[in-house]
């Protein structure tokens, strides 16, 4: 029994997880790939176009996953954040970092995707109501997170001073979701809910959830090879001050 | 479905693909940021000293 047991204290060092991300990625970026085209082929020749929207619906595909990423990724940046504060775990801060500008790249892509859908359903490309709004706010969250850590050089000092606003930033995930109930908005609510019926076609909810998991698994590929270029980064800069000094 | 009705998109052709060509743009932008970081880090670290091929695995 001894023997089977892994060790996972061993891949909490940055040293370790190094070779052992290398290894997972290709087995997240290739079904990532593989889905991104089944979903769009779904999307766009499976399913029917809508009665009431025509075809501009179909950008439902690619935003509604965009803007779950957002907002999950956010979340998983805050956790990975402030467990590396907490527990002082130089590869958590290293993940936070990792996870924003995949986060800011999703949040991005749903405001200009939504955007394009508002026009012409709506009428217009924007409006100052709350989802969008606070979707915005999610966006400059991200680019602050960024901005912030960037700024200082000790690299414990930034990922603290990240995580605070991290973790302050969080309340704004709560708002966004609930936004379409709490306040009156011109954004449908929501399409799907846990444990209610999906109010959508089953080749749209299809569709949609399929891009969403190739959303998923891209993220993990990309935010696994962004944290082996932060490790080499950390690393060599820590040699070189190392050096410096003797 | 023709190719000319894939493109009009029952007149919603510019903001259904303008959609997704944004979206691939920032996906493709991102993947290409990320590999020229790795590149001319370890192009860099090359420079340095020979800890790359230790590291590279």
């Amino acid at each position: 029994m001894i023997n089977r047991r892994i060790n996972w204290y061993r891949y909490a060092s940055p040293g370790n997880f190094y070779p052992l991300a290398g290894k997972l990625i290709p087995w997240f970026a290739i079904p990532a790939a593989i889905l991104f085209m089944v979903g769009l082929y779904v999307g766009f020749v499976i399913a029917p176009t809508d009665f009431q929207q025509g075809d501009a619906y179909r950008i439902i595909f690619i935003h509604v996953p965009a803007a779950w990423m957002g907002m999950f990724l956010y979340v998983l940046m805050a956790a990975y954040a402030g467990i590396g504060w907490a527990f002082n775990a130089r590869l958590s801060s290293m993940m936070a970092s990792a996870v924003a500008i995949t986060g800011a790249m999703f949040t991005f892509v749903s405001l200009v995707t939504g955007s394009l859908w508002g026009k012409p359903t709506w009428g217009t490309y924007w409006v100052w109501d709350a989802r969008l709004t606070s979707t915005l706010i999610l966006m400059f969250l991200y680019i602050g997170f960024i901005s912030l850590q960037s700024a200082i050089e000790d690299y414990r000092r930034a990922d603290r001073a990240g995580a605070v606003l991290a973790l302050v930033g969080v309340i704004n995930v709560p708002i966004i979701y609930f936004s379409v109930q709490w306040w009156n908005t011109l954004h449908q609510g929501a399409s799907i809910r846990i444990l209610e019926k999906p109010t959508i076609a089953p080749p749209m909810l299809a569709a949609m959830l399929i891009m969403l998991a190739a959303c998923w698994l891209y993220s993990v590929a990309v935010v696994l090879a962004r944290v082996r270029c932060i490790i080499l980064e950390r690393e060599q800069n820590v040699a070189r001050v190392a050096e410096a000094g003797a | 479905m023709k190719l000319a009705e894939i493109f009009h998109m029952g007149g919603y052709g510019f903001y259904v693909w303008g959609s997704y060509l944004v979206t691939a743009i920032a996906i493709g932008g991102e993947v290409l940021l990320l590999m020229r970081r790795k590149r001319s880090l370890l192009a860099q670290m090359d420079k340095d000293s020979g800890f790359r091929g230790e590291r590279d695995r």
